[in-house]
């Protein structure tokens, strides 16, 4: 069982939630996120004077099992890939254990 | 519940059908025929209504000259009261328009403490001013003709040096009573009020985010009890400024129609004096005292507020005839949108030039600079130099706004410092300039009309550089040395820890925005550097934490 992190531009995550949704995944959690990276350095500008502000981003969670992994990636760079600077990231982490609140129930549904 | 509903509806629908269907069948096609079957006419063009029937007589059969006189002297009253009241609820309005400026500008994490000093200078400084700045101020203005005379305010205490008279201030009206209890002496003091109290929400604005709520209160009281009442004596109340003309021969005295220098100026001045005293916020500058910038977290609430100041001063402007019957409100009111516009322009293009983008805040800055100046000189100018007042406002404002930041190193988080102090007197001054003389016969008692220095009079120009600079001495050294006085009393600012969390809870303890986890908002901790010709993120332009001094 593996955590997905995807970071992702705000505006690709309607096409990363339908390819997620194509591979069968349907529980994901988004976040708000703000950030930089290496090369995606924002400036904002405000009465003349300009300063560092951080970039608008989303984060996807998903939970799936191991064999999903792959196509999941896979999947979330088809479908959110500009090729430009500030693209994002994709994390994949394990899981130790994870419970469903409602069933009790552990494991990645 | 849902179908019962549907079924009243539609009962109701019928009924309103039958009525008019009703109606539409028995109605004659003019209205006179429908007289004639002994039904009361209505009168769809209003051509009708308002007759000599209207005119309370004795004798409808033989109205005497008198009746009629009286009459015609009530409604021209009446319509200047109506006038001065309406125009001054516009203006009462204008107290949002500071609310969500000043607010907009600012941060989340101190939005109900910029908020509720913006809600409370109302309450406050129309408490203060009942109890004695209307007196002060209007006191012995010896009467306002327009107003049906309001004649109770006819006492100054004045002070003779050199045979000269100088008054000082006024000594009727206190707690608006005894013979004040007159409907002239309160509709003047509806508009008096609203108008000092704009001055009074200025400095929340460049003192936001860091002052403590206490020596706000304190501040707001003196306000209104003191200095602004002295000042506008000076220039509205028969003070020693409006008698310049008439004493000293220097045009027509000080001249300020709607007060940029008493209203804006004062406020702008005592901005000035409490963001000196007070510091500026943690993080405003590098330890080599770089400005930081601080954006504000709600821009679009702060251009609506700013549209809302823009339709107040329809009422600030045009109402500052203090008579409806004065038609010369269509020149001002004109005058008024012209200059605003022009302002917001200038500005616009300014910043795009030099900066490479309009900038929001800006925009704001440009329209309401545009606006104060155009306050004193609407009223005595053409729509030409109108725009030429305004349009230079909106570059002054930034220039000003440049040079009180990065020069005098005070941080002024709203500009109000610029917008209302230097554009203030920006009109005050124009005003001695562009006076074009077809306006303002017997001026402050002085006979002819107000003309500038293009237009022949020099010395009308004179008088108005002794009310700026009169207004910047008397109201700074007040201020300074009352600020002074709060800090080793009360203390005029808040904890350095109350204003890294924000000052919403330790000084109101309330949030504005509970439902939300707020951005650092705040270059403090690092969220932002300045950029001012150094790489991005050089430690050397880090801000420094804890440089309030």
């Amino acid at each position: 069982m593996k955590l997905v992190k995807c970071i992702v531009r705000p505006d690709a995550v309607p096409d990363a939630t339908s390819a997620l949704e194509c591979l069968g995944v349907s529980g994901i959690t988004v976040i708000d996120v703000r950030g930089r990276g290496k090369r995606t350095r924002p400036i904002g500008d405000f009465r003349g004077v300009k300063y560092e502000r951080f970039l608008s981003m989303s984060m996807l969670e998903v939970i799936a099992p191991d064999e999903l992994v792959d196509d999941i990636v896979r999947a979330v760079i088809d479908h959110t890939r500009t090729g430009e600077f500030g693209d994002g990231r994709v994390l994949v982490i394990p899981i130790e254990e994870g419970y469903s609140i409602r069933t009790r129930q552990c494991g990645a549904a | 519940m849902k179908r019962r509903a549907m079924v009243l509806l539609k009962v109701f629908s019928a009924a309103v059908l039958a009525l008019w269907f009703s109606n539409v069948t028995t109605t004659p096609f003019t209205a006179h025929a429908q007289g004639a079957i002994g039904q009361p006419a209505g009168d769809p063009t209003g051509a009708a209504t308002g007759t000599a029937a209207d005119v309370t007589v004795k004798d409808p059969k033989n109205p005497t000259l008198t009746e009629v006189m009286d009459t015609v002297g009530h409604n021209r009253i009446a319509i200047n009261i109506m006038w001065t009241l309406l125009t001054g609820f516009l203006v009462m309005f204008m107290q949002a328009g500071f609310a969500l400026v000043e607010t907009g500008f600012t941060r989340a994490k101190n939005a109900a403490h910029t908020m509720s000093m913006n809600f409370m200078v109302y309450a406050i400084g129309m408490l203060g001013y009942w109890i004695c700045g209307y007196a002060l101020q209007m006191g012995g203005v010896g009467g306002v003709a327009v107003l049906g005379g309001a004649a109770p305010l006819n006492h100054e205490f004045s002070i003779s040096l050199f045979g000269h008279s100088f008054g000082l201030f006024g000594m009727n009206g206190f707690f608006l009573s005894g013979n004040t209890y007159d409907v002239g002496v309160f509709t003047l003091f509806l508009f008096q009020m609203v108008f000092m109290d704009t001055a009074a929400t200025i400095p929340t604005g460049a003192m936001a985010e860091r002052w403590k709520f206490s020596a706000f209160v304190v501040f707001g009281f003196f306000m209104a009890m003191v200095v602004y009442p002295l000042f506008a004596n000076w220039v509205w109340g028969a003070g020693w400024l409006a008698t310049l003309g008439k004493e000293f021969g220097l045009g027509h005295g000080h001249v300020d129609f709607a007060g940029s220098s008493v209203v804006h100026m004062v406020g702008g001045v005592a901005a000035l004096a409490g963001a000196i005293v007070l510091g500026p916020r943690l993080g405003k500058f590098t330890k080599t005292g770089e400005p930081v910038a601080i954006p504000g977290h709600d821009i679009p609430m702060a251009l609506l507020g700013t549209f809302i100041l823009a339709f107040g001063w329809f009422g600030f402007n045009p109402g500052s005839t203090l008579a409806g019957g004065d038609l010369r409100i269509g020149v001002v009111a004109v005058n008024t949108m012209l200059a605003g516009a022009a302002g917001a322009f200038t500005a616009m293009l300014y910043m795009w030039l030099r900066y490479g983008k309009p900038d929001p805040s800006m925009l704001a800055n440009g329209m309401l600079a545009g606006l104060v100046a155009i306050t004193a000189p609407c009223a005595f100018v053409n729509s030409v130099s109108a725009v030429l007042i305004g349009g230079v406002a909106g570059v002054l404002v930034i220039l000003s706004v440049f040079f009180v930041e990065r020069t005098l190193k005070v941080d002024d988080p709203v500009g109000a410092v610029s917008v209302h102090g230097m554009c203030g007197a920006w009109g005050v001054i124009s005003l001695g300039l562009f006076a074009d003389g077809v306006y303002g016969d017997g001026w402050n008692g002085v006979s002819g009309t107000v003309k500038g220095l293009f237009y022949g009079d020099a010395s009308q120009f004179a008088a108005q550089c002794v009310g700026t600079l009169t207004c910047f001495v008397f109201v700074f050294a007040s201020f300074y040395a009352f600020f002074k006085l709060v800090e080793v009393t009360l203390g005029n600012r808040v904890p350095a820890d109350v204003e890294l969390e924000g000052l919403d809870i330790p000084e109101m303890g309330a949030l504005a925005y509970p439902d939300f986890v707020l951005g650092p908002g705040s270059p403090v901790g690092g969220a932002a550097s300045t950029m001012s010709g150094a790489p991005v993120g050089a430690s050397s332009l880090k801000p420094v934490r804890g440089d309030a001094t």
